[in-house]
């Protein structure tokens, strides 16, 4: 059965206020378009989780969408600050929130322990960090093992809704990735709900030429959204190129708060979707980020019969 | 050949790179290290591994990753994987020579704050947090730090450790369960600093072309020890800015 849905009526079905949710995506396929939407269907009290906030999460917090964030590093990236995050953080504009704060170690361990339903997850970090004071849920555990063994835990990272972008799916929302593929697999297993959002529906035949490359599969799967370039100014590998000028230029928008709400205005409440805001964007732009061409060597299953 | 027109963020580039001649395995922060280890991997370095925390090994980036995370790392690499298996088997399992970080504070000790400026519940100024440094700190056979000196950057304790250095000094960081061995050196747009191998304390080692002590010590929170017999850096190279310059930085965002 196909759970093709648009990104209106995915939204609108599986993100209810006072969700937790993932976006996830390491700079790499980041689902700017879901957040967008998200933004538009004014969700509210949302707790959202990512390891890099980013941009996406910086407008969702201006936009007053947020009453929590779970993350591990809150710039943006190659740029600086994250301004309406700093804004919600310093002095409650637009609301304040509550920040629940790891390191990445700690966080992608929060996500395998989501995904594989474990109670905590160890790992050899936080020794002599400040982090586990600022973070309680961050705590030390001796090896059962080995009483001269300490190790940190965490707990596990259990989205009710995870929202993963991919090169490409079918109907039933089998999933291939590649590229940086970040904590995304983890956070689609970790999540009550999920959904996959793709630049290219394809064939089930044509993922299943190429098994070893599906992250996600699709009975994990409860929505397939279609919608080509929802990662800019994100980037996908191979169909463009991360617009590096727009999170140069954010920064300059970002820094006030009236600024940055006629951004929203503009780019987010003034579309219908995300084919008006590539429309919007003009042909110029999405053309300029095409990447060159780096195909891989053809493999060979094999043919059993 | 050396030449006397450079800025202070080139010198600094060019004195981080040099200091990771003949490292293997280096792990990459994002911003300024990054710049400064693609030229030690493009000078003299070839065989280094650039392992990025984004989830590649061994990256040949043809052009200036403007984040940890472009497209550019991953084509060409040796492997691309999820964050998990970077965390755990390569950094965790002990792969990583050398973590080379930037620090927003990095105090007497080599402690690295990059949380809060004042009181984490209250604070000044919020900074981006730890990424993946904190662990990165402890996991690493050494660290290298590349930052400007700013009396604000070098403080004498930092306000919130994220990254353990030394913690108070002497013996203290061999009381944690760390493998690696903590930062050995600091690079900065006025000379370099090493740690005491005793008292984990960070001294002035070298100066740049035209620095002062004067400047060094004006530039931190404390009563900066200088080494008895202080070194001197040599200029860039003409080819170390050319590619600085025309390859790795060429619409100027980190070498102004």
């Amino acid at each position: 059965m196909s759970k093709l849905m648009t990104m209106q009526d995915a939204v609108a079905e599986f993100v209810h206020d006072g969700d937790s949710v993932a976006i996830e995506g390491f700079t790499h396929l980041i689902c700017f378009a879901a957040g967008h939407e998200i933004i538009r269907q004014q969700k509210r009290n949302l707790e959202l989780c990512r390891l890099t906030p980013d941009l996406i999460y910086d407008q969702m917090v201006a936009a007053g969408c947020a009453r929590k964030l779970v993350f591990s590093w809150a710039g943006n990236p190659g740029v600086g600050s994250l301004h309406a995050l700093r804004r919600a953080v310093e002095k409650g504009i637009p609301n304040p929130i509550e920040i629940e704060e790891y390191s990445h170690f700690g966080m992608v361990s929060r996500f395998v322990a989501g995904a594989a339903k474990l109670p905590f997850y160890p790992l050899r970090s936080y020794a002599g960090s400040d982090l586990p004071v600022a973070n309680p849920r961050i705590k030390s555990l001796r090896s059962p093992y080995d009483e001269n063994d300490e190790v940190y835990v965490v707990p596990p990272l259990n989205p009710d809704v995870s929202i993963i972008h991919v090169q490409r799916a079918d109907e039933q929302g089998n999933a291939q990735m590649w590229g940086l593929v970040g904590v995304g697999k983890e956070a689609a297993f970790a999540a009550d709900r999920l959904i996959i959002v793709a630049e290219d529906i394809v064939d089930e035949s044509v993922i299943r030429a190429d098994p070893n490359r599906t992250m996600i599969p699709g009975v994990i799967v409860d929505a397939v959204v279609h919608e080509p370039y929802s990662a800019h100014p994100s980037y996908t590998q191979g169909y463009y190129d991360r617009d590096n000028d727009f999170y140069l230029e954010y920064d300059g928008i970002s820094r006030d708060q009236e600024k940055l709400e006629a951004w929203l205005d503009e780019w987010v409440y003034g579309v219908s979707g995300r084919v008006e805001y590539v429309e919007k964007l003009g042909e110029g732009k999405m053309a300029g980020l095409q990447p060159g061409e780096a195909y891989a060597e053809p493999l060979n299953y094999g043919s059993y019969r | 050949m050396t030449t006397n027109e450079y800025t202070k963020s080139e010198l600094m580039i060019v004195n981080a790179a040099r200091e990771l001649a003949g490292e293997r395995v280096v792990f990459v922060g994002v911003g300024i290290p990054n710049i400064a280890v693609n030229l030690a991997q493009r000078t003299g370095s070839p065989d280094m591994e650039m392992v990025y925390e984004a989830g590649v090994f061994g990256a040949r980036p043809t052009r200036l990753p403007l984040s940890i995370g472009d497209p550019c790392l991953v084509t060409g690499s040796t492997l691309a994987c999820g964050m998990p298996d970077l965390f755990m088997y390569y950094l965790q399992g002990g792969l990583i020579d050398v973590g080379f970080l930037g620090g927003a504070q990095i105090d007497r000790y080599g402690n690295i704050n990059t949380t809060v400026i004042g009181d984490y519940e209250n604070p000044k100024v919020r900074l981006p947090g730890s990424g993946g440094a904190c662990e990165i700190a402890l996991l690493a056979k050494k660290i290298m730090i590349i930052t400007r000196m700013q009396r604000r950057r070098f403080p004498e304790k930092v306000d919130f450790v994220t990254s353990a250095g030394f913690l108070g000094g002497d013996n203290e960081r061999e009381k944690l369960n760390a493998p690696g061995k903590g930062p050995t050196v600091v690079v900065t747009d006025v000379g370099v600093l090493r740690f005491h191998p005793e008292t984990h304390e960070m001294y002035l080692a070298a100066l740049h072309p035209g620095a002062t002590v004067d400047q060094a010590r004006e530039n931190v929170g404390w009563d900066l020890r200088v080494a008895d017999e202080l070194g001197a850096t040599e200029p860039p190279m003409t080819e170390e800015l050319h590619i600085i310059r025309e390859e790795l930085d060429p619409k100027g965002i980190y070498r102004k």
